[in-house]
């Protein structure tokens, strides 16, 4: 035996390596277990692996105060050497690992890994989305911008409307009664220290219960899961085919390693780091606050909901999600495992990732918010006001000087908040337009008081022109009730 | 293994320092939880008002009528807070002695509303809140009117408390 060997063998025997390798790497795993569809989980955690490294580095020059985040960011992205690129990959690192987080979930679900006896993995990973959901949360804070700025002022919203104890726990996340002093440090400790350190603490006990209770074999139609049975049947299946996980099942991991590193880093290199954006003055009241995309959904599910629904969808619902989520494997730890056999399991991840998704997309576009420059910054379609007469000029004067257009288009410019008004006229008959004026309703305000009925009349006889050529305007029905005096000003006092 | 089962149910030294320890160290935890805790809950015990009184400067800067944004340095402030100190607010000068300061923010989710003078309103970027030019709740989501600082005329001065962030538990 040569020196090197003896080293080796004296290293092993103090270091029990073999074993670790053995209980660890080499564990058997089914062979159908090698398959493209199980490769999701490894990449979680390469992922995850990546953000600690990156954002290690980060940190080294990341300043967490309020006065000094800004200009630390800007340093990293213009004056430190790679500073921009590691910025990038760590945002798309935390992209890429959301994303496949989300895959890994959906395929143990469709697969039914989570059913006996792997109950507590899925609990575990349960544990696991809403640490990597907190550290997404925490980490738009870190890009401590307009955004992250106002982003906290809605955490903190949302926080306050908790009966009883709301104006404590928004004392407890700002660490203070405002955004200030220790606030950006508390997220700081939050993403960098402790749900980091819950991650690595979870991500431990899933990977145990990974090696102690078997990775799942590829589900076979027909082949339900039998409390009684199951652990007899899965012996037997790695009795017959099973393969130690190194090197006969990680081949395909590591491709897909492979391939999610150099995406990180290609949509780094094209895409570049995100922000941050405007500095986080809060004076500074001409912002449009957007959350990043993991939580658009939820943004733009707040602006659609009828207002009693609020306090359910953001305190009940989430919990109810959560508990349903803990209980799943409890509720269905038995029976058929294959996605073919279950239709309303796979229906329901389709209806839900369309729900997400469209939320998402609606929260991107944002079609409810007003656009606070349309009055002065978007014209007035020129064939709206060729040939029209002095009254009605003076009306379209109102509309675009009244920031009507904040909130309604014409010829596809201005908000989206209320109706298009460029076929109104075919709507609204010229009573109701005075109605919807003065007394406004739903989710327009009333500007009775802020027009004076020279305004109205111009205003509702500039919209009276406003209907496609050809098409009449609408007439009003012959019903006397809804007859209105057809004086404006009249009209306007008695509705006022 | 008989001889050692009725050592088990002696009452021995070696049982002695076993449950002194354990107690040792209950005790011990608590003397180190006790500290943590109450720091890193500390809203919950703190009672102190942290508003306090500032001037938005003299009654000239809001002419009647008019509706304006002031800014004043947050009372509740750390030398490291740099501009996110600096807060703004909408003061409305109804009359000669008459003001109304409302809170920027919306009192749907906290995004910053904007002041709109010739439609008199205060309109929100974030779900398209809208309020009247007196604070009333105009339309969309929000559940009430925009908060309102407490202030007060002195010294030819307006004077605003402020200090905390408005939230529907806790409207300033």
């Amino acid at each position: 035996m040569n020196t090197l060997r003896k080293a080796a063998v004296w290293l092993d025997d103090r270091l029990h390596l073999t074993a670790l390798y053995a209980s660890t790497a080499g564990h058997e795993v089914p062979k159908s277990a090698g398959s493209w569809f199980y490769v999701f989980g490894s990449a979680t955690l390469l992922c995850f692996v990546i953000q600690i490294i990156t954002g290690a580095c980060l940190a080294f020059v990341y300043i967490p105060s309020t006065n000094e985040a800004f200009t630390s960011l800007q340093y990293l992205n213009h004056a430190q050497f790679w500073g921009w690129y590691l910025r990038a990959v760590h945002n798309w690192g935390s992209n890429f690992m959301v994303a496949i987080m989300t895959l890994h979930m959906i395929q143990v679900f469709l697969f039914g890994a989570y059913k006996y006896p792997r109950e507590l993995t899925w609990v575990s990973g349960i544990f696991l989305l809403v640490s990597t959901l907190a550290m997404a949360f925490t980490g738009q804070v870190m890009r401590f911008d307009q955004d992250a700025y106002w982003g906290l002022t809605i955490g903190a919203s949302i926080t306050g409307r908790v009966p009883l104890i709301g104006a404590q726990l928004v004392h407890l996340l700002l660490a203070g009664p405002i955004i200030a002093g220790e606030t950006l440090s508390r997220f700081f400790t939050l993403h960098v220290f402790i749900i980091p350190g819950l991650i690595i603490a979870i991500v431990s006990m899933h990977l145990r219960l990974v090696l102690t209770k078997g990775i799942n074999e590829y589900p076979k139609p027909g082949h339900p899961v039998h409390r009684g049975t199951y652990d007899a049947e899965y012996a037997e299946i790695l009795r017959k085919e099973g393969v130690p996980f190194v090197p006969h099942a990680i081949g395909k991991d590591l491709i897909f390693a492979a391939l999610v590193i150099v995406g990180i880093l290609g949509c780094a290199l094209v895409f570049g780091p995100k922000g941050p954006g405007g500095p986080p003055n809060p004076t500074i009241v001409d912002t449009n606050p957007r959350p990043d995309f993991y939580f658009l959904s939820i943004f733009a599910a707040l602006a659609l909901l009828p207002d009693w629904m609020e306090v359910l969808i953001l305190f009940v619902a989430p919990a109810l999600i959560l508990i349903f989520l803990l209980a799943l494997p409890f509720i269905s730890g038995t029976g058929e495992k294959s996605a073919t056999r279950r239709p309303v399991a796979v229906l329901s991840v389709v209806l839900i990732m369309l729900v997400i998704g469209v939320l998402t997309y609606m929260g991107e576009t944002s079609p409810w918010s007003p656009h606070m420059s349309a009055w002065s910054g978007n014209s007035i379609p020129a064939r709206y006001v060729k040939g029209r007469t002095p009254l009605q000029l003076r009306g379209a004067l109102v509309f675009q000087n009244k920031q009507c257009r904040n909130c309604h288009a014409l010829g596809g410019e201005g908000g989206e908040r209320g109706p298009a008004l460029d076929a109104v006229a075919t709507r609204l008959t010229r009573d109701e337009m005075v109605r919807q004026v003065i007394q406004g309703s739903g989710n327009m305000p009333a500007y009775g008081k802020k027009l004076s009925p020279a305004e109205v009349e111009a205003l509702v006889s500039f919209m009276e022109t406003l209907h496609p050529p050809g098409v009449p305007g609408a007439r009003p029905s012959d019903k006397p009730q809804n007859k209105l005096p057809r004086d404006i000003a009249s009209l306007h006092h008695r509705l006022r | 293994m008989s001889g050692e089962n009725e050592q088990d149910k002696q009452p021995s030294r070696r049982d002695w320092l076993f449950k002194a320890g354990v107690a040792l160290n209950v005790a011990a935890g608590l003397a180190l939880a006790v500290p943590l805790i109450g720091f890193v809950f500390a809203s919950f015990v703190e009672r102190k008002d942290p508003r306090d009184w500032i001037s938005l400067g003299e009654l000239e800067n809001f002419p009647e009528k008019s509706t304006r944004i002031a800014t004043y340095r947050n009372p509740y402030t750390r030398p490291w807070d740099g501009q996110t100190a600096d807060i703004p607010c909408w003061v409305r000068r109804i009359d000669k002695e008459r003001f109304q300061v409302f809170a920027i923010n919306c009192t749907h989710l906290g995004c910053p509303v904007r002041w709109f003078e010739q439609s008199g309103l205060f309109l929100c970027p974030c779900h398209g809140g809208a309020y009247y030019e007196d604070g009333t709740r105009a339309a969309g989501p929000p559940p009430r009117g925009l908060f309102q600082y407490d202030h007060k005329i002195e010294k030819g001065q307006l004077w605003v408390k402020g200090g905390e962030m408005p939230t529907l538990s806790n409207p300033v």
